[in-house]
C-alpha cells in the first residue's frame, strides 16, 4: 500500500549547525520523486529524516513536520520502529551485514524481527526479491555464501532485495546507482518503474537523465553559502524542471553553469 | 601523441634517466659476514682481556655494527650505510627483550619438568612431608576460581561495554570510563583487600572462601573485559547499525542480532585474554582464598588452593629438606605459563574461526 507524504516546515539540525532549512513538499503516492542538487546540499539528511533514521546521529534532530496519511511521524506517541517498518531505505554505500549469508541478508528484516515464516515461504519471497534487484541469476547458486564477497554493485543491489523484501509502504534510496554500471543501473531503474505501482519511491540522485528518465516529480536543493543551510529551491513535474524550471538558480544547476 | 609499446622501443632508448642510476651495493652475503667478522674481533678482543660471554656478546655486537657501517657508508654510500645501522640497531632492541623472555622461559622449563609427572596432577599435599605430592587441589582451584570469576566479570563487563559504546552519552558516560581507567590501575593486593573486607563484614575477619578470591579477581578482570570489549565494539561499522534500524529493527536487537555476532571473534579475544590476566595473580588470593594441603572443591565452604599461591608457599616455606617443595614450586609456575598460553592460544583460534568470513 502507497502512502503520501507531507511535509511542512521541516528544519533539520545536527547538534546546533542547521543543514537543511523549511523544507514544504507534498510526495504523491504510487510515484517517483527524485531530489537532486550539489553535494552537501543536504539531500540525504532530507531523506533521513523521512524515516526518522536522522535522529540515529547523536545529537541530531528536527523541528516540523512530516504528515504520512494523516499521522505525524515526528508524533509523541510515534515509535520510529513503527516508521521504519514502513519507510525503507537504501543507502549511498552499500553496507549488507559482513556475518550473514547471502539468503540471510536478504531475509534479515523478517528473520531479525523474529518473525515466524515457512521455509518455502522464505525462500519464495527471497527468490523473488533477489529477481527485483536483478541479481538472482548472478547469486542464485551461492546463496549461502557471505555477503561482502559480492561486488560493489552486487552488493548494493543485495541491499536494495533486502529492502524490498519487507514490503514497505514508501522506499528511499539515496544515490542507489553511483556504485553501479549502467546495464544494472537500468534494471534498478525499470524495478523502480514497477515498484511504483505498489509503492512511493524516492529517490536521490546525481544523475540527471537518471531523475528525468525515471520520476514524476523533482525536487532541487541548493546552498547559498558555505555553512548555510540547504533548501528546497524548487518542487515540480520532472517534465516541468528539466524544460522549464520556475527558478534561474535550477536551470543553473541542470544546464551545468555554476557560481 | 602516440604511445609506442613494442618491446625494442624501450630497448632503444639508451639514453637513461640519470636521476636513477644504480649505485654500487653490497653483495647479498656481505653484511652478515661483515658483522660476522666483527663479532669474531670482540670474541678475539674479549679473549684478549679473560673470557667472558657477556663481555663477548657486548663487544661483538658493537664491533660488529660498526664494522658494518664503515664498510658500507664507503661501497654504498651515507644513506644506505645509516639504514644498515639502523636495522642493526632494532634487530639489537629486538634482541634485547628476548633475552629475559627465553631466559625465563627456559629456566621454568629446566625446573619445572622435573615434576611434571602423573603423581603431581594426580595427588593432593594431603599428608606430604618432603618428597611426592602434587597440585592437584590447586589446579581444580585455579580453574574453579577462575571460571566464578569469569562468570562473574564477563556478563557485568560485557554489558558495561556494551552500554558505554551503545547507549551512554555524557557525563555519566564520561564517569565511568574514568572509574573504569581508574580500577584498571588498582593495585591487586588492594582488589583483594576490598574483598577480604568485604566478607570479613558479614562473617569476621577469619573467613576464607574460595568466592572471596573471584570477587577480589573480578574486582581486577571487570574493567580490562570493559575496556578490550569496548575498543571492540567500537569497530562495528555504524553503517550495519543503520541498515538494521532502518528495516524496523529495534535498536536491542540491533545490538543482539547485528553488532554482536559482528564482534564475537573480538570480544572472544578480548575475554579469553583478561583471564588469561588474572589467571595467575597471587596476592589477592593469598588474602581471600588461603591455602590448604587437601583438596576442597567447594568455593563456598573454606579455604582453598590455588596454583600461584601453592607456589609462594613451596617456596617460602619449603621444610627440610627444601628441594622437592622447590622443585613443586617451579612445576607449578611451569604450569601457570602453560595455562597463559594456552589461553592466548584459543583467543588466536577464536578470533580465526569466528571472524566475518569474506571470498566467495
Ligand atoms: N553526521 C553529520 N554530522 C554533522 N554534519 C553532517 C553530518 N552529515 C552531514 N552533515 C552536514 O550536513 C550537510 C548536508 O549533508 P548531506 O550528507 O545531506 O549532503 P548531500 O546532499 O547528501 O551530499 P552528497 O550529494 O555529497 O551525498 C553538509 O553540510 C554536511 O557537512
Ligand atoms: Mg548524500
Amino acid at each position: 500500500m502507497a502512502k503520501r507524504i507531507d511535509v511542512s516546515d521541516l528544519d533539520i539540525y545536527y547538534g546546533s549547525f542547521l543543514a537543511v532549512q523549511s523544507v514544504n513538499v507534498s510526495i504523491e503516492p504510487r510515484s517517483i520523486t527524485a531530489l537532486i542538487g550539489p553535494s552537501g546540499c543536504g539531500k540525504s539528511t532530507f531523506l533521513r529524516s523521512l524515516n526518522r533514521m536522522h535522529e540515529v546521529i547523536p545529537g541530531a534532530r528536527v523541528e516540523g513536520k512530516v504528515v504520512m496519511d494523516g499521522q505525524d511521524l515526528y508524533g509523541s506517541d510515534v515509535d520510529p520502529v513503527d516508521v521504519r517498518r514502513q519507510i525503507g531505505m537504501v543507502f549511498q554505500r552499500p553496507n549488507p551485514f559482513p556475518t550473514m549469508s547471502i539468503y540471510d541478508n536478504v531475509a534479515a528484516g523478517l528473520r531479525l524481527n523474529a518473525k515466524k515464516m515457512r521455509k518455502s515461504d522464505l525462500d519464495d519471497l527471497v527468490e523473488r526479491s533477489l529477481r527485483g534487484a536483478n541479481l538472482w541469476n548472478e547469486v542464485k547458486d551461492r546463496l549461502n555464501r557471505p555477503g561482502s564477497g559480492l561486488s560493489g554493485g552486487q552488493q548494493q543491489r543485495l541491499c536494495i532485495a533486502r529492502a524490498i523484501a519487507v514490503e514497505p509502504d514508501v522506499l528511499l534510496m539515496d544515490e542507489p546507482c553511483s556504485a553501479l554500471d549502467p546495464i544494472s543501473t537500468l534494471a534498478i531503474e525499470d524495478l523502480m518503474t514497477e515498484l511504483k505501482e505498489r509503492f512511493t519511491i524516492v529517490i536521490v540522485t546525481h544523475n540527471m537523465q537518471q531523475a528525468a528518465r525515471v520520476s514524476e516529480s523533482t525536487g532541487f536543493f541548493n546552498l547559498s553559502g558555505v555553512g548555510q543551510p540547504g533548501r528546497l529551491i524548487e518542487f515540480n513535474p520532472t517534465e516541468k524542471i528539466f524544460s522549464s524550471p520556475d527558478e534561474k538558480a535550477t536551470e543553473d544547476y541542470i544546464s551545468g553553469r555554476f557560481g | 601523441m602516440s604511445t609506442d609499446l613494442r618491446p625494442d622501443a624501450v630497448a632503444a632508448t639508451p639514453a637513461r634517466n640519470p636521476a636513477l642510476r644504480s649505485r654500487r651495493q653490497l653483495p647479498r652475503f656481505a653484511p652478515t659476514g661483515l658483522f660476522g667478522l666483527g663479532v669474531l674481533l670482540g670474541a678475539g678482543l674479549s679473549a684478549a682481556t679473560g673470557f667472558s660471554l657477556t663481555l663477548t656478546v657486548v663487544y661483538g655486537v658493537v664491533l660488529g655494527t660498526l664494522v658494518l657501517y664503515v664498510v658500507a657508508r664507503r661501497v654504498e654510500g651515507g644513506r644506505k650505510a645509516f639504514d644498515r645501522l639502523v636495522t642493526c640497531l632494532v634487530t639489537c632492541a629486538f634482541g634485547i627483550a628476548m633475552v629475559p623472555l627465553v631466559s625465563l622461559v627456559w629456566t621454568v622449563l629446566e625446573n619445572g619438568v622435573r615434576r611434571l609427572d602423573g603423581e603431581f596432577f594426580n595427588s593432593s599435599m594431603l599428608g606430604i612431608v618432603g618428597e611426592g605430592g602434587g597440585a592437584y587441589h590447586a589446579i581444580a582451584g585455579t580453574l574453579i576460581i577462575t571460571l566464578l570469576t569469569a562468570l562473574i566479570s564477563v556478563p557485568i563487563g560485557l554489558l558495561a561495554a556494551i552500554y558505554l559504546v551503545e547507549y551512554g552519552t555524557g557525563r555519566l558516560k564520561r564517569a565511568i570510563t574514568f572509574l573504569v581507567d581508574v580500577m584498571t590501575g588498582i593495585p591487586s593486593i588492594v582488589a583483594g583487600l576490598f574483598a577480604f573486607a568485604l566478607f570479613a563484614l558479614f562473617s569476621g575477619p577469619s573467613i576464607r572462601l574460595g568466592i572471596m578470591g573471584a570477587v577480589a579477581l573480578s574486582v581486577l578482570m571487570i574493567p580490562v573485559v570493559v575496556r578490550s570489549s569496548e575498543e571492540v565494539l567500537k569497530l562495528v561499522p555504524n553503517e550495519l547499525r543503520e541498515a538494521s534500524y532502518a528495516l524496523g529493527v529495534p535498536k536491542w536487537r540491533t545490538i543482539l542480532r547485528v553488532v554482536l555476532p559482528t564482534s564475537i571473534a573480538g570480544l572472544g579475544t578480548a575475554v579469553t585474554l583478561a583471564i588469561a590476566r588474572v589467571v595467575g595473580e597471587t596476592a589477592p588470593l593469598l588474602v581471600t582464598v588461603g591455602l590448604v594441603n587437601g583438596t576442597n572443591l567447594d568455593p563456598f565452604d573454606g579455604r582453598m588452593s590455588t596454583l600461584p599461591v601453592f607456589a609462594f608457599y613451596q617456596l617460602t616455606q619449603p621444610g627440610v629438606p627444601p628441594e622437592p617443595a622447590i622443585d613443586r614450586a617451579w612445576t607449578a609456575a611451569l604450569l601457570l605459563i602453560i595455562l597463559v598460553m594456552a589461553l592466548n592460544v584459543v583467543a588466536r583460534l577464536i578470533s580465526r574461526f569466528f571472524a566475518p568470513k569474506t571470498g566467495r
